[in-house]
């Protein structure tokens, strides 16, 4: 067991009567990735803030890169990268100029600073325009700038909050492909991100956090088996037969059927596989409700925050598909 | 991957030449701002030349000064003062913007000094009213304007308006992190800003002035400034030394209080 380069215990934080943090744990191995996962207005931010030193917590204890977040506060600062919420790069200045400034701030010699900038531009495939003023570029390539703004003082720790937030869904990709890069030389990341995806694909271990506090924790898997049973999912042919056929599969084992924000997914908790489907096809059957589709799921991580918070994390998308964020959904309890 | 642990050694004198690094890679960037927008550096010029001409022209023929003393004489020293103090409302409005974008967020995670922001702000602020000023004092000899006491004085004159405007970026710096909202930072430091100017002796004599307004204007800081400004440009009776001295006392002042409530608001800027 390595110590951890992460810790926090019991951190809370309040603004007047917003209690922002109730009381935030978390573990972070050295080298691995680490995902902070909830909706709007979870703690994420206030979280990623207070361990990058921005913000005093007013309880708890927090060390990052064994330097406490309070009275070793610019000790930390040497050690850590942060791309926070907003792409925080200055539009007037060129793409190279801002990594340079960060890099002299960062207290590198002015040549070093320069070299430092041409490497990181080369590996964020931004050489290209690196000196053109940062207002002609694109959201993606804003958001690749501030990242690899964040890493020009070879963190060994590194925050990047929400980092794919309000891009399309190619540029989401592909950053996600930057990320796994960067992560490549062994820093260790605790990204904060709405999207179970995001979580699923980058992150070794996950917290779920919700209304201040973690509410669940562990690798992807385990929050998946945390669920216990598998979800049977069904379609039926006519939307007006929906609440006949959720009555039908209701007291088939140990929940509710919920409808899928959707409108036309019923979701129904089932124990085990054997039989189940027969179960349902049955009762439905016997209803006169005619299906689409049925099939049974692992439970997504999705499921895993419906389960833990009973209010259910659904991603919206815009005309273009693309996903544009993250909020509760009204579903009851499953 | 290494961390950046080879830092400098922390010795004091070591801090403080760090320090003042950071401070110039702020100022740079800052100032990088008029050389690449030229649009802003036209339309923050424009004003202040527009001030000289409209007063000139417009109050000139109004306004009997004794000695029979030409009015953009009188005038100069007092715009130099208004336009520097004015231009300190860009520190408040510049830092609202740079924290709404999170580069002061930014800036706050690296292992820079802390008070490096405000003073590149506080200084390229400055450097911008010098060239203002500069502009100004161009336009001001076209019509009429000189400086009557020789070189010394007229540097000393220029110093001074800018040591004062220098303590009103840090006010204005206070105001801009507290309030953060970057319209009601425009409108929080201009309001007060507005009337001090104008009740003062920035523009006509005290003595023109309503009964109860001369009392305030008389000991109005801004007074003094502008005051002092005019008699190292004009010599006496258009100000005295004394008024150089309690300008520099006033900027002191206001410095002392200000540029620690500006990086403690920094400190816990949002
Ligand atoms: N500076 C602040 N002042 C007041 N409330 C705040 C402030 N920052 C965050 N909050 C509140 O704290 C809660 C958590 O916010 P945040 O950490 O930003 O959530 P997330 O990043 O998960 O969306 C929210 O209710 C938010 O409105
Ligand atoms: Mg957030």
């Amino acid at each position: 067991m390595t110590t951890p380069i992460i810790t926090v215990e019991g951190i809370t934080k309040s603004f007047g009567d917003v209690h922002a943090l109730t009381g935030v744990d978390l573990e972070v191995e050295p080298g691995t990735v680490y995902g902070l996962l909830g909706p709007n207005g979870a703690g994420k931010t206030t979280t990623v803030r207070v361990l990058t030193t921005l913000l005093k917590p007013d309880a708890g204890r927090a060390t990052v890169a064994g330097y406490d977040v309070v009275s070793q506060a610019a000790e930390l600062r040497t050690a850590i990268g942060l791309a926070g919420q907003y792409a925080a790069v200055d539009e007037i200045l060129t793409g190279r100029e801002n990594l340079e400034m960060v890099g002299q701030l960062y207290r590198l010699s002015t040549a070093e600073a320069r070299s430092r900038a041409d490497e990181i531009l080369e590996r964020f495939d931004l050489a290209y325009a690196g000196d053109r003023p940062v207002k002609t570029y694109s959201g993606g390539m804003r958001r690749r700038l501030d990242l690899a703004a964040s890493l020009v003082g070879r963190p060994q720790v590194l925050f990047l909050d929400e980092p794919t937030t309000g891009l399309d869904p190619r540029s989401r990709i592909g950053l996600w492909e930057f990320i796994e890069r960067l992560v490549e030389g062994g820093t260790t990341l605790l990204l904060t991100t709405q999207y179970l995806e995001e979580a699923d694909r980058l992150a070794d271990r996950i917290a779920v956090i919700d209304k201040g506090t973690v509410i669940a924790e562990g690798t992807s898997d385990e929050l998946k088996g945390r669920i216990g049973g598998d979800v049977l999912e069904l379609q039926i042919a006519n939307p007006e037969n929906i609440p006949a056929a959720m009555a039908a599969v209701a007291g088939m084992c140990c929940g509710e059927a919920n409808l899928d924000d959707d409108g036309e997914t019923i979701r129904v908790p089932v124990e085990s596989a054997v039989g189940t489907i027969t179960d349902a096809v049955r009762r439905l059957d016997a209803a006169g409700v005619q299906l689409v589709d049925i099939a049974i799921h692992r439970p997504t991580l999705d499921d895993v925050f419906l389960t833990l918070t009973g209010e259910h994390v659904t991603q919206e998308t815009n005309g273009n598909g693309e996903l544009v964020g993250a909020g509760r959904g009204r579903r009851s309890r499953g | 991957m290494t961390a950046v642990t080879e830092r400098p050694n922390t010795s004091p004198g070591n801090r403080i030449a760090w320090e003042i690094r950071d401070a110039l890679v702020i100022t740079r960037r800052n100032l990088f701002k008029y050389v690449r927008v030229p649009t802003l550096l036209i339309f923050s010029t424009v004003q202040p030349i527009m001030f000289v001409l409209l007063f000139a022209f417009v109050f000139g023929g109004a306004i009997a000064l004794p000695g029979n003393l030409d009015y953009i004489d009188f005038l100069m020293p007092g715009i130099f003062i208004q336009t520097s103090i004015f231009g300190s409302t860009n520190t408040g409005i510049g830092l609202a913007e740079d924290m709404n974008k999170g580069l002061i967020d930014r800036f706050r995670s690296l292992p820079m000094s802390r008070s490096a922001v405000l003073a590149g702000r506080t200084v390229s602020d400055s450097v911008r009213n010098l060239f203002v000023v500069f502009l100004m004092t161009g336009v001001g000899y076209l019509i009429g304007f000189d400086f009557q006491n020789g070189f010394f004085s007229a540097v000393f004159a220029i110093a001074l308006v800018l040591i004062f405007g220098y303590a009103f970026t840090w006010i204005q710096a206070t105001i801009g992190l507290a309030i953060k909202d970057v319209e009601s930072v425009q409108a929080a430091s201009f309001v007060w800003v507005f009337p001090l100017t104008f009740a003062s002796s920035a523009f006509v004599p005290i003595e023109s002035m309503a009964g109860w307004l001369q009392w305030f204007a008389r000991n109005n800081p801004i007074t003094h400034a502008v005051n002092g400004a005019r008699y190292l440009v004009l010599g006496e009776p258009w100000g005295s030394a004394s008024d150089v001295w309690i300008t520099l006392l006033w900027s002191g002042i206001l410095l002392a209080v200000f540029i620690p409530l500006a990086i403690s608001n920094y400190r816990k800027a949002v």
